[in-house]
């Protein structure tokens, strides 16, 4: 790839934005970025919008969409501190693997709705969005968990380090290249951007269509029942409204970060980006000074901005691929006798 | 493949007796098939024939209601199009589908990527698309994406993908409608490069003079079932033509005799780069002037452009001697002029509205109020013009989209008449409707023609055409080939120029 290319990447336009959005910051205000605090912050924020904004793009690929997420991950999230109430002796890892499997599954329901019923995505999902949360509101009522029921090793994941880095950026970023690589270069990845792009062709061509959107379904809920458990082990308490309004975080990282909204393209390293962009806006602003409501509206705009660009540059890609391939395909008819055999 | 050894006689593909029915719709009536390994078939037949409905069941897109399949003699029922390709079957779509997305290598192995290790093997992938597209002798770099191609260019694509299949049976339905000479010419030399090698190809196509400078055999199906099976070498273009139609045109056709008026909308030298070219056109008050053509000649374009929908490049259309704007729709809708488009659902009938709105549409600035429209005003346009129609509706609320296709149609037309039009262009007036509506609205076309409305009518339906019609203009591939008086005009004259054979 040439510097040039690598250049028009949304990628590389958004990992731009977030150095400048640090520097600003860091200029301001040394602590943003040398303190501490600071340091681990600037990795540690994202990290769980990062995992459902990988699910989330996986998804949006296929042309399709899981507002669930954020119901997922706080039932997961209210879930986990029940699961170590009731056996106090379970082992971490155990509630690990329960916490995923229990997305896994609330996934596996979204996709089957979505692949069977073949009712839209956004139907479905905003039907379960409200289901899994009116769910957790029951289970939870006014109940709230709190660091002391839950144990101590278990918190410590929130936070702990391997060297100067936090362990749930490291996940974040585990999951990143893992997603990055199979959507770029294995059979099933390539499979979903084309059920994405034209879902008609998928099924002419023979693509299982229901089983690789069910499969997104799956992966989008998993990620979230991941970020469900570090959920709790990051913020130690847990009530019933845990991770309400992520699902249009997770959407607006994945728009902001090149993945077109009616699939087909787009990266899963874009979707993270943009996650990252947002989480370093939400902490960046009120350094800046900036009030509360701006920094909503930055969002909005950047939203905004990022699916005008997409237009501009599709217009513009789409005339260049054209004007190379244009040509006359009237051709003169052949002589004609009219009034043949009776 | 095994094949080549065969010789050229082994029926490698053979159909029996094959039945689609799409609820009360019989889309495929007796569908009979027999192709070889080592020949090329010409499949031929009208718009409706059902020899798309018959591919799409070898490519496993439909299931048949009844009927069997033999592939190189053993029973064949592909439930899925992965199915079909995994026996070998492999089908180049009339429309290209493509991933506008993706690559063009990814989309010549989308579903059966080579693969290095765990992952696909972009290279090799390269390399082999690189190869079919040399073979085609095509330049196509495999990295672009498929958006932005030609059709000509996506078609190349598509037959890269069925060459790379290395197919038992390889279906062509109408490849060459968007290749130009040459593209063609390698197409055929690719396409006699599989029969040589074993392979039985079936090729769908209009153009007599490709059928018959390719194929081998040809079999010609028609109304769903099948008509003849003959060597290419036994027959000839006017006896197929014959075989296609041979059907009478019946009563389904009341007409009475009409006396034109002076001409009202005239056409002359309409031209668009590619679409279409020196369109010559006139049509006088009290006249059906019937427009045939096969589908993709261009006939629809051309009446978009007369309309003001889509733009032209040069030419003129004038109106009762005043020259019409070009591109304004609604210049048009005041000076009298009505299109009622082809495709029903999706350009004439806002199918979530309710019938009394539907037809009120086009009226809304007549019937308004201070910029507003009361429901009453709404009603009695709509109620006058939904009885003379005789529009089935439980009542005017009714929303449209769930009326049958005759009813569809008549609040479409409805909604035009009641501009009161001067020129009426009717593209497909029946497509889709049942025997009994469309007597109806061959009833009703007639009438309105009595009453002194020029009406420009397309249809792919030849009895509809040559029983309708005053004067009958025929189009291929974007240029008029005839213009035919009734006297003159019968099945064999407009296909031959349909198909642009010299008959």
């Amino acid at each position: 790839m040439s510097v040039g290319q690598l250049l028009r990447r949304r990628e590389t336009s958004i990992l731009i934005a977030i150095i400048v959005l640090v520097v600003v910051a860091t200029s301001k205000n040394n602590g943003f970025t040398f303190s501490n605090d600071g340091f681990r912050d600037l990795m540690l924020a994202p990290a769980l919008l990062v995992l459902l904004a990988v699910g989330q793009s996986i998804v949006i690929i296929t042309r399709n969409v899981d507002l669930s997420v954020s119901s997922v991950l706080g039932i997961v999230a209210f879930a986990t501190g029940k699961w170590f109430i009731g056996v106090p002796d379970i082992p971490i890892i155990v509630v690990i693997l329960l916490g995923v499997l229990f997305g896994a599954l609330l996934g596996a329901i979204n996709g089957l709705l979505v692949t069977i019923v073949s009712v839209p995505s956004l139907v479905i999902t905003l039907g379960t969005l409200y289901i899994i949360r009116g769910i957790t509101v029951t289970w939870a009522g006014s109940e709230r968990i709190n660091a002391s029921e839950m144990p101590k090793p278990f918190l410590a994941l929130g936070t702990a380090k391997v060297g100067p880095v936090p362990l749930l950026a490291l996940i974040a970023l585990a999951v990143v290249v893992v997603a990055a690589v199979y959507m770029g270069f294995a059979r099933g990845g390539r499979e979903l951007y084309a059920i994405g792009s034209e879902p008609e062709a998928a099924r002419l061509c023979g693509l299982p269509v229901a089983r690789r959107t069910f499969f997104a379904f799956v992966l989008s809920g998993t990620l979230a029942g991941l970020a469900g458990v570090l959920f709790a082990a990051r913020y130690a308490t847990v009530a019933s409204n845990a991770g309400t309004g992520l699902e249009l975080q997770a959407v607006a990282a994945a728009v902001i970060g090149g993945v077109a909204i009616f699939g087909g393209s787009g990266t899963v390293a874009g979707a993270a980006l943009g996650a990252v962009l947002l989480a370093t806006i939400d902490r960046a602003l009120p350094i800046l000074g900036i009030p509360d409501f701006w920094q909503q509206a930055v969002v909005g705009a950047l939203i905004i901005g990022a699916i005008v660009l997409d237009r501009v540059l599709a217009q513009r890609n789409a005339r260049r691929l054209t004007s190379t391939s244009v040509r006359d395909h009237v051709q003169p008819p052949p002589a004609l006798t009219v009034g043949g055999a009776r | 493949m095994s094949a080549a050894g065969a010789g050229v006689t082994a029926p490698m593909l053979e159909v029996h007796d094959l039945a689609k029915h799409f609820g009360p719709v019989i889309a495929l009536s007796h569908g009979e098939l027999e192709v070889r390994a080592g020949e090329i078939h010409a499949l031929i037949g009208e718009n409706g024939a059902g020899k798309s409905t018959l591919v799409k069941i070898l490519a496993g897109v439909y299931q048949p209601t009844s009927g069997t399949l033999l592939l190189g003699g053993q029973p064949f029922a592909p439930r899925t199009p992965a199915e079909a390709r995994d026996a070998g079957v492999a089908v180049i779509y009339q429309e290209p589908t493509l991933f506008p997305d993706l690559s063009v290598a990814e989309n010549v192995f989308m579903g059966r990527m080579p693969k290095a290790g765990a992952f696909v093997s972009r290279r090799e992938m390269r390399r082999r698309t690189s190869e079919l597209l040399a073979l085609l002798g095509v330049e196509i770099d495999p990295d672009r994406p498929a958006l932005g191609m030609s059709i000509a260019d996506q078609q190349l694509v598509e037959i890269a993908k069925a060459v790379s299949l290395d197919a038992r049976v390889l279906v062509m339905d109408e490849p060459t409608a968007a290749l130009s000479g040459v593209e063609v010419e390698r197409l055929f030399a690719v396409a006699r490069q599989l029969r040589d090698r074993g392979a039985a190809v079936v090729f769908i196509s209009h153009r007599f003079d490709e059928i018959f400078s390719l194929c081998d055999r040809i079999t010609v199906m028609r109304d769903g079932a099948h008509v003849a099976t003959e060597n290419v070498a036994d027959t000839t273009p006017p006896e197929v033509v014959r075989q296609m139609v041979g059907r009478s045109v019946d009563t389904l056709f009341p007409r009475t005799e009409r006396t034109p008026g002076e001409t009202v909308l005239s056409v002359r030298g309409l031209s668009r780069a590619g679409v279409f070219a020196d369109i010559d056109l006139d049509v006088r008050a009290g006249e059906i002037l019937g427009v045939a053509g096969l589908v993709g000649s261009g006939r629809s374009e051309v009446v978009r452009a007369v309309f003001g929908i889509d733009r032209y490049d040069s030419g003129t259309v004038t109106m009762q001697g005043a020259a019409l704007p070009a591109a304004d729709p609604e210049g048009a809708m005041r000076r009298g002029l009505a299109l009622v488009p082809e495709d029903r659902r999706k350009q004439g009938l806002h199918v979530d509205l309710s019938v009394a709105r539907n037809i009120a549409l086009t009226l809304r600035w007549q019937i308004g109020r201070l910029g507003l429209i009361s429901p009453g005003a709404e009603y009695r346009e709509a109620e006058t013009w939904a009885a003379a129609l005789q529009v089935k509706a439980r009542d005017l609320d009714t929303v449209a989209g769930t009326l049958s296709g005759g009813n569809q149609q008549k609040v479409v037309l409805a909604k035009w008449l009641s501009t009161k039009p001067t020129v009426l262009i009717i593209d497909e007036p029946t497509r889709g409707i049942d025997v009994g509506t469309k007597a109806e609205v061959h009833r009703l076309l007639d009438e309105l023609a009595g009453q002194g409305v020029a009406i420009i009518m397309i249809s792919s339906e030849l009895p509809e055409v040559l029983g309708m019609s005053d004067r009958v203009l025929v189009m291929h591939e974007g240029r008029v080939t005839a213009v035919l008086d009734r006297a003159d005009a019968d099945a064999e004259t407009v296909m031959a120029a349909a198909t642009g054979v010299a008959a």
